[in-house]
């Protein structure tokens, strides 16, 4: 925690004034206001011509011109069409996202509560690779997974894998691309919620004779739950819409719906691209309204 | 010159729907050391920020001297707070945290006063390390230093000793108090341990629920309280209900459960028939049941010793009289005579002259200190 | 069971959370490994992607390949530009979003989230379909890339420099005015400081961010080409070791940059 958090001493009560008085007037508007003209011009307009895109007639293309046509239809022949890689694509997000869960869970308690001196070390340690490229990163999952690389070596000598199986090439090699890209993103904002845990809590968890893992699972685990649902959400979304893990280690086989809106995109067909993109959002939208419902919009930023 | 007596007129701040101050009038003599004591979330730490202008009233003034410092910012008024967190600026040096206040108003000579203040707080040394490198008592030290170096006319605390243990803060209880009598700066302290602002204060107010319920001398305070509350928090006292017989000019003469008593009249608060009978516990003697005494004293007959807790200087028993309320004793150990046992009979004695009456229609049990106040 | 059983077992649960938070942090940084073990490689063939043999020549020769310099130039061009711009509008939204009243805060809250957790192909096609829809389709390159980069980084930043800024202790505030500053002094002396390592924080994160974008990039980016375009063109065509050099400078780099933060940062707080 910062030297310069709140400290509230022994025997001191959280006054009134003890929280920061939100101050009134139109300062937070205007404080607010560049911010979220960019936001608006660049990311809530485009949602909109994305949208209008995904109802123009589909025999258009960029020397033509395109006719707005109100052409439902682009959904339902893009869903249809690319139903496989849509649902591959949150199959994949899917196993990715709880790999990061299984994974990224116990780095963020560990972090929260075991680290001591070593906590903004691991803190950086967790983004650190961050810097290195992704791309270059990815690249080098090809290594590692390759026919040649020292993994196969070894699970094909430990018989899980065939003589002729290869890591590279196959779903796994995409998900494990996936899990290992996401996975700040669901340590981060987990770490975030665990941090704000008084430790004593879990000591009484245990004082009262809970097992430590019933003291997790009754106590840390709800108590954590905005942290992991941010995770999710920031780790899910993102990986079903991802296409690079998909291009550099996986086969056409393994393609997700990225690939496919890319290419679609790169050809010109803006139409069904566009509708492919849209099915995708109304997809995210859903998860994150759901959300709201449940548990407001405080814990989301 | 004139009096920059602290005043605050009809004082009120409220919250929404939660009135913390209801209506309070006080008025710090300048130079004195004082003290508003009372529980938590009693509105007194509200109080004080009204004064230092962190905190705006919702009605009332507040003067000093002949200014009115009411709606002024706090970096108008020549008041200084010491924070019950302490509140250094942990980017800062030392240095640069009690040269702050300085160094905004463009004084001069800052450096050799810093090195002055620090010399008066004992801290010299540590004037190039950063607040995070000391110790809670250090902390303070500088805390304070940082607000009295910019001589205000009043230096506000707020529960500074809160954080320390027991020994250091009786330490800077005596610290502060030297501090104050040689600057001669109106210190006002507010806390919720009444020895505290017993043992330091010139005068104490005792604030309960937003309003001020005594004011007065720590030992007149004690001696004579005016409500239950203040005859609860402050110390401990026995009250058991009574009716008045007769009043005269001098005395009250006093029926309690049968057994005739005699108060003073000079310390009856209370006007009506029934009244709540109070005597402190050290005020209290005991004596083995039937002691026939010639002293004149009030006595309360047939109780039964139902505890005995021996505290070192004193030890402390509970009776229980034959209707049932049980009473406390402190007696001092002074070796005279072997305390009572469990279970023994025994008569409570004491003069009359330190009784006191208060209202009954008042809670008895007002200002007794609670598990949930600790 | 027996107390030295249950001691044991309790010491290995508290460790065992440890070691396998360690070993989550080695995968974490197995690719990082290879990338400076390849930055060293001396490749047997332009298509091979192996470990053939040590040379120093990528290092001596980072420039070689076409475009690789270029496209990192321009990279870094864009990357400084979005983080001042990104940093700047980012810090100011926090400090509106945790010190003043406004309406509409949940929609806010919504509308800071939602280009985080957008997929990146959505985020990228509906600037590309703005674009193309505004007549720029001609003139994708430099301004348009800048232009996403700042919208996509916008949100991280006020994340970043809100959880600083939230963890602030406002009695700080309120001594420095107790102690004569006014609120502008109050501002630049007390809370500007220390906001700051959380909005250097979100500076850095801003830039990774930028400096590392691929999808939303190449969709917008005309005939521009950043240093995430060339390894993908590279990924197809062969792979110049020398792209292993860059990752492996922008990594050291960065985390220079954070372990010098961390000793200022110790310096200025003394822990």
């Amino acid at each position: 925690m910062s030297v310069a958090a709140a400290h509230v001493g022994p025997g001191e009560q959280q006054l009134p004034q003890d929280q920061p008085q939100r101050k009134r007037g139109l300062t937070g508007y205007l404080l607010l206001l560049p911010g979220a003209l960019w936001l608006l011009v660049f990311f809530v307009v485009p949602t909109v011509t994305l949208v209008s895109t995904s109802l123009y007639d589909p025999t258009g293309s960029i020397s033509t011109g395109y006719q707005m046509t109100f052409h439902w239809q682009n959904y339902v022949e893009a869903v249809q069409e690319y139903a496989p890689q849509l649902w591959r694509s949150f199959v994949y997000a899917g196993l990715a996202t709880i790999a990061c869960m299984l994974l990224g869970y116990p780095l963020a308690y560990a972090i929260a509560f075991k680290s001591g001196r070593w906590k903004n070390l691991m803190l950086v340690l967790v983004i650190a690779p961050f810097f290195t490229s992704f791309l270059v990163r990815t690249l080098s999952w090809q290594l590692l997974l390759g026919d040649n690389g020292w993994a196969v070596d070894v699970l094909r000598t430990l018989g899980i894998l065939g003589a002729d199986g290869h890591l590279l090439a196959t779903p796994f090699a995409v998900v494990t691309g996936l899990t290992y890209n996401f996975l700040p993103f669901m340590v981060l904002p987990l770490y975030a919620s665990l941090e704000k845990l008084d430790p004593r809590m879990l000591e009484a968890g245990a004082d009262l004779y809970a097992a430590p893992f019933t003291t997790f699972r009754k106590i840390t685990l709800p108590l954590s739950m905005p942290g992991l649902v941010a995770g999710t959400l920031l780790t899910f979304i993102p990986a079903a819409g991802d296409y690079i893990n998909s291009e550099l280690l996986g086969t056409p086989t393994t393609r997700m719906i990225g690939n496919e809106i890319q290419d679609l995109f790169a050809a010109g067909a803006y139409p069904v691209a566009a509708a492919l993109s849209v099915t995708l959002m109304i997809v995210i939208v859903s998860m994150v309204f759901f959300y709201v419902r449940r548990s407001g919009t405080e814990d989301l930023v | 010159m004139p009096s920059a007596d602290l005043v605050l007129s009809a004082v009120t701040k409220r919250f929404g729907s939660f009135t913390a101050v209801e209506d309070l009038d006080l008025t710090v003599p300048e130079g004195s050391f004082f003290a508003l004591l009372g529980p938590s979330g009693c509105g007194k730490t509200t109080t004080l920020r009204m004064v230092a202008g962190l905190e705006e009233p919702t009605a009332g003034t507040i003067r000093l001297g002949d200014a009115d410092i009411t709606h002024l910012r706090p970096y108008k008024r020549p008041v200084n707070t010491v924070f019950q967190s302490y509140a250094l600026f942990p980017h800062l040096t030392i240095f640069e945290n009690v040269a702050f206040g300085l160094r905004r108003r463009g004084a001069d000579n800052v450096k050799t006063q810093v090195h002055e203040m620090l010399e008066l707080v004992e801290l010299e040394q540590y004037a190039g390390r950063k607040p995070a490198q000391l110790s809670g008592g250090q902390q303070q030290r500088v805390a304070l230093a940082r607000a009295l170096i910019n001589r205000p006319q009043v230096l506000l605390l707020d529960e500074p000793l809160g954080a320390l243990d027991l020994k250091l803060r009786r330490q800077m209880q005596i610290e502060l108090k030297r501090i104050q009598t040689e600057v001669g700066i109106t210190f006002v302290h507010v806390t919720h341990d009444q020895e505290e602002a017993m043992t330091m204060a010139d005068t104490v107010a005792v604030m309960n629920a937003g309003v001020i319920e005594q004011m007065g001398e720590p030992l007149e305070l004690y001696e004579n309280p005016a409500t239950t509350f203040a005859s609860n928090f402050l110390g401990q006292s026995n009250l058991v209900a009574g009716r008045v017989l007769e009043r005269s000019a001098d005395t009250v003469l006093l029926d309690v459960q049968g057994t005739k008593l005699v108060a003073p009249a000079a310390r009856a608060q209370s006007r009506q028939q029934d009244v709540w009978v109070g005597v402190r516990p050290e005020k209290v003697f005991l004596a083995a049941a039937e002691t026939e005494t010639d002293d004149g004293s009030n006595a309360l007959r047939g109780a039964v010793v139902t505890d005995v807790s021996f505290v070192g200087v004193s030890t402390q028993y509970l009776a229980r009289l034959p209707w049932g309320q049980e009473l406390t004793v402190f007696e001092q150990n002074t070796g005279a005579r072997e305390s009572f046992r469990r279970g023994e009979r025994v008569d409570l004695h004491w003069m009359p002259g330190h009784t006191f009456l208060l209202d009954a229609a008042q809670d008895a049990s007002a200002g007794v200190e609670k598990e949930e106040d600790l | 069971m027996s107390t030295v059983a249950y001691r044991s077992r309790r010491w290995l649960g508290d460790r065992m959370v440890l070691v396998y938070a360690l070993l989550v942090l080695l995968y974490m940084a197995l690719p990082v490994f290879v990338v400076i073990l390849m930055s060293f490689n001396d490749p047997s063939s332009r298509q091979s992607y192996e470990f053939d043999g040590f040379t120093w020549d990528n290092w001596t020769n980072i420039c070689g390949p076409y475009q690789l310099c270029s496209s990192v130039g321009t990279s870094l061009k864009i990357g400084l530009l979005t983080t001042l711009l990104a940093t700047a509008l980012g810090t100011l939204m926090a400090f509106g979003m945790v010190r003043h009243r406004f309406r509409g805060r949940a929609v806010a809250n919504v509308g800071i989230f939602l280009p985080m957790a957008s997929p990146e192909i959505v985020l990228g096609s509906s600037l590309l379909a703005m674009f193309v829809s505004a007549g720029l389709g001609g003139v994708l390159g430099f301004w348009t890339i800048f232009v996403a980069h700042v919208m996509f980084c916008l949100s991280f930043v006020v994340v970043t420099v809100k959880a600083r800024l939230s963890g602030l202790d406002p009695r700080l505030e309120q001594a420095a005015m107790d102690l004569y500053a006014n609120e502008w002094q109050t501002f630049w002396r007390i809370t500007f400081p220390l906001v700051f390592p959380g909005i250097l924080a979100a500076a850095l994160l801003s830039f990774s961010l930028s400096f590392d974008d691929f999808i939303i990039t190449n969709l917008n980016a005309g005939q521009t080409v950043t240093f995430p375009m060339f390894v993908w063109g590279a990924a197809q065509r062969g792979i110049p070791p020398q792209i292993n050099v860059i990752g492996t400078i922008m990594f050291l780099l960065a985390l220079t940059l954070v372990v010098a933060g961390e000793l200022a940062r110790r310096r200025r707080f003394g822990r």
